[in-house]
């Protein structure tokens, strides 16, 4: 037998291999359709931040105060607020859907507010909804307690609170979720490119009988193995390219770090990717069964356990520990670094050896399950 | 590698001796002690029916699987070693069907490292070889089966192999692909290269220079073809001028003590006989020698044919023939957008007979035969099973008919018993009368101690009994199959149509669609479809004679039948792009 890797064998499996990416639309589909479907879906029409929550206003009294309160959730931006005289209209529209709250401002609370002493507003949330219940809940009551401080202060009762507390929100002053959801996007699209797309490229050559043929030429395992890895690892390269001009042209998002930055965390979160796809497409053989396991255990865990979609540490300890082993995990939040902070070596270093680690893990275990041999 | 090396005798590329291999979960070992030499200059046959363990063993040679036992040895080394100078070709040719004929030799030229100079010269003298030189862009998966085998024998080919092994490349290509791969593998025999030729069809071990005949693991006989044809010569007999039925005549002669083994041919009976004057003295038929064929030696090897009498056809219905024929083809013609699949096919089938679509792969007999099981409309024309036309009572049509396929028309997941209770249901009997089919096949059958066991894992003979039980539960007055024994053991083969004779003899009709001839030889008439037409019909004698005189043939088989009238039926029309272009549609 030759050299362990032979250029020329390696270059020609490399070209059979782009050339079969280039005649297969679910490639193109998968590494440039997506990834602008994921970024418009996670830039535009999943929004973690409530505007325009819709409530309704049950004013049963028309005292000025209660008019000011009502006008003060009329004009917040974060409220759509309609108005009632009664609680029993809202409540038809609460039950079709059509508002998420409600707002009751009692029929004697003008004359209570006189002496006072007003008697207590009642919020009512859609609990079928907990995010949106406990954002209304929590907005109504802000609101609430603000009208009540700008009021005595209007009447100099109670000057300013004796300690000013002044808000600012580091890295995404605007809190703007698309800011941490679009740099995570592009981890979901490594993940379909890396693992989803590699995990059934070795199973289809088991598939389709060209495996064996295939075993016996001349051919080194590790050249194929090299030559399944280099299109699609410049493949998602380039998807993540695309994925970043997009957010930072289209969606706004800064890039606070370097390219390199952003290539190096990248490059590193592809080993693991592309290892785990491979290791799943040479030991299952099928292109099914490969597509089920890469779904389970590659982009699910990215999605769910990454910190993409929540937040890790409100997570239950024990779910905790199993983030701990998905790769994704060590790429989400160095991405949003990157984007959002800037270049942070003494995070990205450990996060890129971590990854690498991963990484060789599967990419050993690839080579003792893909053997030269159909026994 | 398990023992040493062996050293192979003079002029030997590869010999392997005393191999044993097992596989997980089987109930017999793949090869049992099996030894075979693959001299230069020739070609050596590896035959036997699916299942035999040709493939396991030349999967060893190629070095893709170790022996548990024996020993190997390729081109004086251990396999796997030196595979640049072997050229193989498994069964599903290895080609990457979305890469184009040219990517493809572009690819096996590179993995076998041909010298860049030699690559222009080796792959028009390839292409050139294969007919292909027009295809070189088009996908290789936009070919048809005989051009991806003959692509599949250029990539093997591409540098000059030493050692060149072909597993079943005559597996789902027609008569005519099989006989153009098997002149071009000829052509390339030389002093240097050995060939191993794996097939399950046995006319083509009869054209090998030496065979190694494998059942079930095990070496049955091995050296020259001709020596087995020998052993049976004078034993092999043609009955003629008989006034009964030839089945009945097929099944007497097979119930006798001294026939071994006994076909329909025609309106002829073949018998094997245990001695040549068995039958001498007896009257009411005329006996002609007749030419003996390396089946005949394989049949006796294996301990005879089955016996003649049908227990199925013995427990089952007398059909009732109702006026008008069994089945009924009326200008059948289907059309896919602008590719018309089949066009304006007639034919009827009368009450206890056989009638037979042959064609090559692609021609439409698939797409009669949908028509007629109701799984397509019909553009035009209509039809009718067992009175019941298709277009108005399709649902009554195929309660009539039992339908059996070779291959998919078991659930490889069930056990047996599971799978006969499904399909009584399927057919729609209940209760009592389900238990009761399911009991009488299962006893005809001797499927007894089977019945817990998974489909899947049946070895091929008993699926092929499974496959028949389960389309006759319901008695049904037709019966369909596809490609019924294509691949299986002669033995199995016989057995299958004893049992369709015995049921033809009770008033069943059959129809049977098959490119495999001896299939073809039990009909009682057949029609030719090629290219969505029917080009000939008749009875296998008639169309023996039509073929004798087109192609001045003496005395023709039905393969040498099905060749002249296809290339009749190409010499009539234009030659814009030849037979290959149509195929490939």
């Amino acid at each position: 037998m030759s050299a362990l890797i032979d250029n020329r064998r390696l270059s020609a499996m490399v070209a059979k291999e782009v050339a079969q990416i280039r005649r297969d639309p679910s490639t193109f589909l998968i590494a440039f359709i997506l990834p602008l479907l994921l970024l418009f879906l996670f830039g535009y029409a999943l929004n973690l931040d409530s505007t325009n929550t819709r409530i309704g206003i049950a004013l049963e009294d028309s005292s000025a105060p209660a008019l000011s309160l009502a006008g003060a959730y009329q004009n917040n931006p974060n409220f759509e607020a309609v108005t009632a005289r009664s609680v029993q209209p809202l409540k038809d529209m609460m039950v079709r859907g059509e508002i998420r709250g409600i707002v009751v401002i009692p029929q004697d609370f003008g004359s209570g507010y006189a002496r006072g002493n007003p008697p207590p507003v009642q919020i009512i949330a859609d609990g079928s909804m907990p995010n949106t219940a406990n954002f209304t809940r929590s907005y109504s009551e802000g609101l609430l307690n603000t009208w009540m401080a700008n009021e005595a202060a209007a009447r100099g009762a109670d000057p300013a609170p004796p300690i000013d507390l002044s808000l600012r929100y580091w890295y995404n002053p605007s809190l703007t979720s698309r800011n941490f959801l679009v740099p995570g996007a592009i981890a979901i699209v490594m993940t379909m490119i890396g693992t989803l797309l590699t995990s059934l490229v070795i199973a289809r050559e088991w598939e389709r009988g060209t495996m064996e043929a295939m075993m016996a030429t001349p051919m080194h395992m590790a050249e194929f193995l090299i030559s399944k890895i280099v299109p699609y690892f410049v493949l998602a390269l380039a998807s993540t390219a695309l994925c970043t001009l997009l957010a930072v042209t289209m969606f706004g998002v800064p890039l606070r770090g370097s390219i390199f930055a952003l290539m190096a965390i990248s490059t590193a979160y592809l080993m693991p990717a592309l290892g785990q796809g491979l290791f799943i497409s040479a030991a299952t053989k099928n292109q099914f069964v490969a597509s089920q396991v890469a779904l389970l255990s590659g982009f699910l865990p990215t999605f769910l356990l990454s910190g993409f979609m929540f937040e890790i540490s409100s997570m239950p300890t024990i779910i905790q520990a199993i983030t701990y082993i998905v790769p994704a995990r060590y790429f989400v939040p160095s991405l949003q670094t990157v984007f959002l902070a800037g270049d942070i070596w003494a995070m990205l270093l450990p996060n890129i050896g971590i990854m690498l680690l991963f990484g060789a893990g599967f990419f050993a275990l690839c080579i003792r399950v893909t053997k030269r041999s159909l026994d | 590698m398990p023992g040493d090396t062996p050293s192979p005798g003079s002029g030997a590329v590869a010999c392997v001796r005393d191999l044993v291999k097992n596989f997980k979960g089987a109930e017999k070992p793949a090869l049992d002690g099996v030894s075979l030499e693959i001299p230069t200059g020739r070609v050596t046959g590896l035959v036997g029916p699916d299942g035999a363990g040709k493939t396991t063993l030349i999967r060893i040679l190629a070095g893709l699987m170790a022996p548990d036992k024996g020993s190997v040895s390729v081109l004086g080394g251990a396999p796997g070693k030196d595979m640049e100078h072997v050229g193989y070709m498994p069964q599903r040719f290895g080609l990457y069907e979305d890469l184009t004929v040219q990517q493809n030799l572009d690819l096996y030229a590179d993995m076998r490292a041909l010298p860049a100079d030699e690559r222009e010269a080796t792959f028009s003298r390839l292409l050139e070889f294969t007919d292909l030189a027009r295809f070189r862009d088009r996908l290789a998966g936009a070919l048809s089966g005989g051009m991806k085998q003959k692509l599949g024998l250029a990539c093997a080919l591409v540098k000059t192999p030493r050692l060149l092994l072909l597993d079943e490349p005559g597996v789902g290509v027609d008569p005519i692909s099989r006989r153009e791969l098997w002149a071009m593998v000829q052509e390339l025999i030389t002093d240097g290269l050995g060939v191993l030729w794996s097939t399950a069809y046995l006319d083509e071990a009869e054209k090998c220079d030496s065979v190694y005949l494998l059942s079930e693991g095990e070496l049955l006989f091995s050296g020259d073809p001709a020596e087995l044809t020998c052993s049976v010569e004078d034993r092999v007999v043609r009955l003629t001028g008989f006034e009964k039925r030839r089945r009945k005549v097929l099944t007497q002669m097979l119930d006798r003590e001294g026939v071994i083994d006994g076909t329909i041919q025609g309106r002829s009976v073949r018998l094997l006989l245990k001695t040549p004057d068995e039958l001498k003295g007896e009257s009411g038929f005329e006996i002609a020698p007749a030419q003996p064929r390396f089946e005949d030696g394989f049949i006796e090897r294996l301990g005879g044919g089955p016996k003649g009498t049908s227990a199925l056809a013995e427990a089952y219905r007398n059909i009732e023939a109702g006026d008008g024929p069994a089945i009924e083809a009326k200008g059948l013609t289907r059309r896919f957008g602008d590719f018309t699949a089949a066009h304006d096919v007639s034919f009827s089938v009368p009450y206890g007979s056989i009638f037979g679509l042959l064609g090559p792969n692609g021609a439409g007999k698939s797409t009669t035969f949908k028509m007629l099981c109701g799984l397509l409309t019909p553009t035009e024309g209509s039809g009718a099973v067992a009175g019941h036309d298709l277009r108005s009572s399709g649902g009554r049509a195929r309660a009539a008919l039992g339908y059996m396929a070779q291959k998919f028309s078991l659930y490889g997941e069930l056990s047996v018993a599971q799978n006969l209770n499904f399909f009584a249901g399927a057919y729609g009997l209940e209760g009592r009368d389900a238990r009761h089919a399911v009991e009488r096949v299962t006893e005809i059958f001797e499927l007894g101690d089977r019945l817990k066991a998974t489909a899947g894992t049946l070895p091929l003979g008993f699926k092929q009994r499974l496959a028949l039980a389960a389309a006759v539960l319901h008695e049904p007055p037709v019966l369909f199959l596809d490609e019924p024994t294509s691949g299986v053991d002669p033995v199995t083969r016989r057995e299958f149509w004893m049992h369709i004779n015995g049921l033809v003899e009770k008033g069943v009709a059959v129809l049977v669609t098959t490119h495999f001839m001896e299939e073809a030889e039990y009909c009682d008439a057949i029609t030719l479809i090629y290219r969505s037409e029917q080009i000939a019909s008749g009875t296998p004698d008639e169309l023996k004679s039509q073929a004798a005189d087109m192609a001045d043939l003496d005395d023709p088989t039905m393969e040498d039948t099905f060749i002249a009238m296809i290339e009749a039926s190409d010499a009539q029309r234009p030659q814009e792009d030849g037979r290959a272009e149509s195929e490939a549609a």
